[in-house]
C-alpha cells in the first residue's frame, strides 16, 4: 500500500510501562512527509519516550508502527536509520577531540577504508544545501553549541536520513542560534525532508511547524494545524486547564543593599577563570535576574557566593558584613538561602521529605536540642511546610525521591524559604518542570520579593529572567556585559550580549530607581 | 541484527519486599555455589549443609558456641554497620580487633595487680583505644587527603598481624610457655567472667547488644547521626549543608576502629586468657563482620541477629573441617561467596536486568 495521504509515520496505540508510571498510554501519531511536525508536551509527557521507541532505543510494549506505508519493527537505531530515521538526542554525543568529519563518519564501515575525503565533500554538499554553515576540519570543543548541534544533524543526515527527530533542540541555545536553527529546519521540510520537533515550548511551535500534536500525560491531547491555532489554546491543551500568563508582580521599592559582589574572581573545576572581575548588586525586595547561556560561569558565581567554591579574588558582602572567607555553615547563618541548579546536590533523594525539609535548620532549637533532633518538633515542622507550601506528597516519611519533580523543587524551596534569608539565590528554578510546576514556583518567588528578601535568580530560560526580575545582567565568560531594568529589555540587545558581541559600556548602564 | 544481550535498567525504587527475595534468593544461590564446591571436594553437599547446621545450632554445645563467636563479630560488625553508613569503607576491622587484644594486654603489663573491677574495665578502654588508633591512620588519610580507605585499612591489617606475631614471639613471649609464642597467662583478675560450663564471657555480649542499641540510637536520634546519614547518601549534600566532612568521617572511622578493639579485647580477657598469635585470636572475625555489616543491611540492630547466623556458620564450619576432614579454608570460601551473592543481590534488587533479542 503505497502512503497516498502522504504519510510517513504512523504510530498506533503505543504502549510503553516504566517501574510505576506508563510513560505512553496508547498514543497515536501521524507525521506526514515534508513537513514539521511539532511534538509539544510538559516535561514527563512522553514525548522522548515515544521518539526513543520510533528510534529503536525502546521497544513498545503494545501498539504497531508504520513506516512509508509497511508497518515495520524497530528494533535498534541501526534499523531505525535503515528506515531513514534519524534523531538527534538532547545531550549531544560527540568526541570532543575529534573534528568534525570524523565525527561524522565515527561508526560507519566505509570510514575504515576510505580516507575522508569524500566523506569531506559530502558533508560540504550537504551543510551548503540546508544552510548550516560548518567547518569540518573543526574540532568539536572549539565549536559552540549551536554549531555542536549542526554537527549532530549533519551526521544523521549524512547516514540517509529523511525523517529528523530532534528532541528538545532549542535549550542548549542562545536566542539567536535557535533562530537559525528554526530556520535550518524550514528549510529541510521545504526540500522534502520530514521533521519531528520536540518542544515544550509554544512560541517555537508557532514559529516553525506545520502540525502539531500535543501530549499530555502519555496521552495525545490533540493534533492541530498550527495555523488554525494558537499559544492559548496549546498551553490549555498541554496543561489540561486554563494557565495564568501574565504575573502579578506588585510595584516594590527595593531597599537596601543586601547582597555586594565586587572585583570577583573563581575558578572553575578545572582550575581555569570563570568569573572575572564580576560586580554585583542585589537590594531587598528586589529581584536581579542573571542572563545568559549556560556554562558562562553562572554556577561558579553562585556557588562562590554560598561558600562552596574557593574565591580567587575579590569581596562578597551579605547586609555589609565581609562574607568572603566564610565556610558554608556560618554563610547560611549569615542570611544566604541557596537553591543550586542541580537540584540534587541539595537534596537527599533517599532520606524522607522531613529529612530533606531539616537540612538546614537541623542544628538549632526547636529541632535540634543539645547533641539530639527533637522526633515531635521535627513532625511539626516538616507538615507545616508542607501544608503551607502545599508540597504533594502522601505524607512526610515518604522518601524525597518519590516525589514529581514539582514537588521536589517545591520542597527545595520551601525549606530555604522558611529559613527566612535575608538573600536567596536561585539557579535554573524551574528547569524540567512543567507548565503548571513552573507557574507555583514563580508565585512563590514572587511572594518572597514581597516579604522583601533579595533574590538572586540565575537562568538559562531568558523568559523566565525577563518575567520574574526587577533588573537583568546578562553574564557572558564570566563577566557581566550589562545590567538594565527589566521592563527595558531589548531581546536584540541581550542576545548580542549573551554571545559576548556587544557590552555596555558603564555609562550607558541604566541607573538604579532608589 | 543485533545479538540478543542483557541490559541493566535503574530502577526508580527498590520495593522492600523485592529487597528480601533478593537476600533469600542470594544465599540461596550461595549455598548451591558452595554446595557445589563440597560436591567437588569429595563431599556429599547435603551431608556438609546438614553438620553445618547441626554443628552451629543443633545442639546445646553448638549453640554455646555459637553465641561466643557471635560476641567478636557483633562487635566489629556493628561498628561497621556505623561505618558504612557514613560512606567509609573501613575493611580493616581485623587488624583494629588485633590491635584491641595488644593494648589490652598491654594493660596487663602495666597494671597486672589491680583488682577486676578495674582491671577488666582498663583493659575494654585500652582496647577500644587501640583499634581506634588504628583506624585513625586510615580515617585522616581519607579525610585530609583523600586517599581510598580500602586500601590503608586493609594494609594496616597485615601490619597489625605482624606487630602481634612479633610481640608474642620477641618480648612479650612469656617465661612458662615452653617455647609457644605466647604470652603468660593474664592475671585470673582480668579474666571476664563466664556462664557456667560455657565460654561465653556474658559482660561482653551485654556490652555488644548495648552499643548496638547506643549506635541505633546515635544513627536515629541525633544531629551527628543525621550527619552521619546524610553523608553517606549524599557527601555533596552535606557540604551544601555546611555539614563537616572530616567530622563525620573521623568519628564513624574512630568508633568502629573502636568497637573492633572491643572485639579483641573481649577474646584476649574472655577466651584465651593471653595474646597469641593472630591466627589463634582471630579466625578473620574482622572480616566476617563484613558480612555481618551487610547482611544487617547496615542496621545495627539487625546485626546482633546477623552476628549470631555468622557465628553459626563458624562453627558449623569447624564442625565440617574435623567431621569431614576438609581444608581450613573451606569457611573463608563460603563467606566470600555469600557476600560476593549478597552484594549482587543489592544489585538485583536496584536494576532491572531485561534480555533483549
Ligand atoms: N528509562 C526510564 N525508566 C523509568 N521511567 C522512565 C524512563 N524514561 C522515562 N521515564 C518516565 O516516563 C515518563 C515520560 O518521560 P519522557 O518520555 O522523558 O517525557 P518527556 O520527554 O515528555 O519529558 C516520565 O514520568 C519519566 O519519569
Ligand atoms: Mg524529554
Amino acid at each position: 500500500m503505497m502512503p497516498e495521504d502522504g504519510v510517513v509515520v504512523r504510530m498506533k496505540g503505543i504502549v510503553k510501562r516504566f517501574p510505576g508510571v506508563v510513560a505512553n498510554a496508547g498514543v497515536d501519531l501521524e507525521v506526514r512527509r515534508g513537513e514539521v511536525h511539532a511534538l509539544l508536551g510538559e516535561n514527563g509527557a512522553g514525548k522522548t519516550t515515544l521518539m526513543n521507541i520510533l528510534y529503536g532505543i525502546y521497544h513498545p510494549d503494545e501498539g504497531e508502527i508504520w513506516v512509508n506505508g509497511k508497518r515495520v519493527t524497530i528494533r535498534s537505531p541501526q534499523d531505525a536509520i535503515r528506515l531513514g530515521i534519524g534523531m538527534i538526542h538532547q545531550q549531544f554525543r560527540l568526541v570532543q577531540t575529534h573534528t568534525v568529519v570524523e565525527n561524522i563518519i565515527l561508526g560507519l564501515k566505509e570510514a575504515f577504508f576510505f580516507p575522508d575525503r569524500p566523506a569531506r565533500r559530502r558533508i560540504l554538499e550537504l551543510s551548503e544545501h540546508y544552510g548550516m554553515k560548518i567547518d569540518p576540519e573543526a574540532r568539536i570543543w572549539q565549536l559552540s553549541a549551536g554549531e555542536q548541534q549542526r554537527v549532530e544533524i549533519l551526521k544523521v543526515l549524512y547516514r540517509g536520513a529523511n525523517i529528523l527527530i530532534l528532541d528538545e533542540p532549542t535549550s542548549m541555545l542562545t536566542p539567536a542560534e535557535t533562530h537559525d536553527l528554526l530556520r535550518t529546519l524550514r528549510r529541510m521540510a521545504k526540500q522534502g525532508q520530514t521533521v519531528i520537533f520536540i518542544t515544550h515550548k509554544l512560541e517555537e511551535v508557532i514559529e516553525v511547524s506545520d502540525r502539531v500534536t500535543v501530549m499530555r500525560q502519555g496521552k495525545v491531547a490533540a493534533t492541530l494545524n498550527t495555523s488554525e491555532t494558537n499559544p492559548r489554546q496549546l498551553a490549555q491543551l498541554m496543561v489540561g486547564r486554563d494557565v495564568l500568563f501574565r504575573l502579578e508582580k506588585k510595584p516594590i521599592q527595593p531597599g537596601e543593599v543586601v547582597l555586594d559582589v565586587s572585583g570577583l574572581n573563581v575558578l572553575n573545576d578545572k582550575g581555569l577563570p570563570a568569573v572575572c572581575d564580576l560586580a554585583l548588586q542585589v537590594r531587598a525586595g528586589q529581584i536581579l535576574g542573571v542572563a545568559g547561556v549556560s556554562g558562562n560561569g553562572q554556577r561558579e558565581l553562585v556557588e562562590a557566593i554560598a561558600g562552596l567554591r574557593p574565591v580567587v579574588g575579590g569581596r562578597i558582602a551579605v547586609n555589609g558584613r565581609d562574607v568572603t572567607r566564610l565556610l558554608p555553615r556560618a554563610r547560611i547563618e549569615s542570611g544566604i538561602g541557596f537553591v543550586p541548579g542541580e537540584r540534587w546536590m541539595a537534596l537527599v533523594p533517599s532520606m524522607s521529605v522531613a529529612e530533606n525539609l531539616i537540612l538546614k535548620n537541623y542544628v538549632r532549637s526547636p529541632i535540634g536540642r543539645g547533641i539530639w533532633l527533637d522526633r515531635r518538633a521535627i513532625a511539626v515542622y516538616a507538615d507545616a511546610l508542607i501544608n503551607q507550601f502545599a508540597i504533594l506528597t502522601p505524607d512526610r516519611h515518604t522518601p524525597l525521591k518519590k516525589l514529581s519533580g514539582g514537588n521536589i523543587q517545591r520542597a527545595l524551596l520551601a525549606r530555604e524559604m522558611s529559613e527566612k534569608p535575608s538573600l536567596l539565590i536561585v539557579a535554573q528554578p524551574t528547569s524540567g518542570l512543567d507548565v503548571g510546576a513552573t507557574e507555583t514556583i514563580w508565585q512563590m518567588l514572587l511572594a518572597e520579593r514581597e516579604r522583601g528578601t533579595a533574590i538572586l535568580l540565575i537562568s538559562d530560560d531568558l523568559k523566565e529572567v525577563l518575567s520574574l526580575s526587577d533588573r537583568v545582567a546578562v553574564i557572558f565568560e564570566g563577566q557581566i556585559m550589562g545590567e538594565f531594568l527589566a521592563e527595558q529589555a531589548d531581546l536584540e540587545q541581550i542576545s548580542l550580549m549573551m554571545a559576548g558581541a556587544l557590552r555596555l559600556s558603564d555609562a550607558n548602564v541604566v541607573g538604579e530607581a532608589a | 541484527m543485533k545479538a540478543p544481550h542483557i541490559r541493566f535498567e535503574r530502577r526508580l525504587s527498590s520495593p522492600p519486599g523485592l529487597q528480601v527475595v533478593a537476600l533469600i534468593v542470594a544465599l540461596l544461590l550461595a549455598m548451591i555455589t558452595v554446595g557445589i564446591i563440597f560436591y567437588f571436594l569429595g563431599v556429599n553437599p547435603f551431608v556438609a549443609f546438614q553438620r553445618i547446621f547441626r554443628g552451629g545450632f543443633g545442639s546445646l554445645f553448638g549453640l554455646q558456641e555459637t553465641v561466643t563467636k557471635s560476641i567478636p563479630l557483633m562487635l566489629a560488625g556493628v561498628g561497621l554497620t556505623l561505618a558504612f553508613r557514613g560512606r567509609m569503607y573501613n575493611i580493616g576491622a581485623e587488624g583494629q580487633l588485633l590491635m584491641g587484644a595488644v593494648f589490652a594486654t598491654g594493660v596487663i603489663r602495666i597494671v597486672p595487680d589491680w583488682p577486676s573491677y578495674l582491671l577488666i574495665p582498663a583493659m575494654f578502654l585500652s582496647g577500644f583505644l587501640g583499634g581506634m588508633v588504628w583506624a585513625f591512620f586510615p580515617a585522616i588519610l581519607k579525610a585530609r587527603f583523600r586517599v581510598d580507605e580500602v586500601l590503608t585499612s586493609l594494609m594496616l591489617v597485615y601490619v597489625a598481624g605482624e606487630l602481634v606475631r612479633f610481640l608474642v614471639y620477641g618480648p612479650w613471649r612469656g617465661t612458662d610457655t615452653r617455647g609457644f609464642p605466647i604470652t603468660d597467662e593474664f592475671p585470673l583478675a582480668s579474666h571476664i567472667p563466664t556462664l557456667a560450663g560455657t565460654r561465653i564471657h556474658y559482660p561482653t555480649w551485654l556490652l555488644a547488644v548495648l552499643l548496638a542499641v547506643m549506635i541505633y540510637v546515635l544513627l536515629t536520634r541525633t544531629k551527628i547521626g543525621y550527619e552521619i546519614r546524610v553523608t553517606g547518601e549524599n557527601p555533596e549534600a552535606a557540604r551544601y549543608a555546611g555539614m563537616n566532612y572530616q567530622r563525620v568521617a573521623l568519628l564513624v572511622m574512630l568508633i568502629s576502629g573502636g568497637l573492633a578493639g572491643l572485639a579483641g579485647t573481649g577474646e584476649v580477657a574472655g577466651i584465651h586468657f593471653r595474646l597469641r598469635p593472630p591466627e589463634a585470636i582471630s579466625p578473620g572475625y574482622g572480616f566476617t563482620a563484613i558480612i555481618v555489616a551487610w547482611l544487617a543491611r547496615l542496621n545495627p540492630l539487625a546485626a546482633i541477629l546477623t552476628s549470631f547466623l555468622l557465628g553459626g556458620l563458624l562453627v558449623g564450619g569447624d564442625a565440617i573441617q574435623i567431621a569431614l576432614n576438609l581444608p581450613a579454608a573451606t569457611v573463608q570460601i563460603f563467606n566470600g561467596v555469600i557476600l560476593l551473592f549478597v552484594i549482587a543481590a543489592d544489585l538485583f534488587a536496584q536494576y532491572k536486568i531485561r534480555l533483549e533479542v
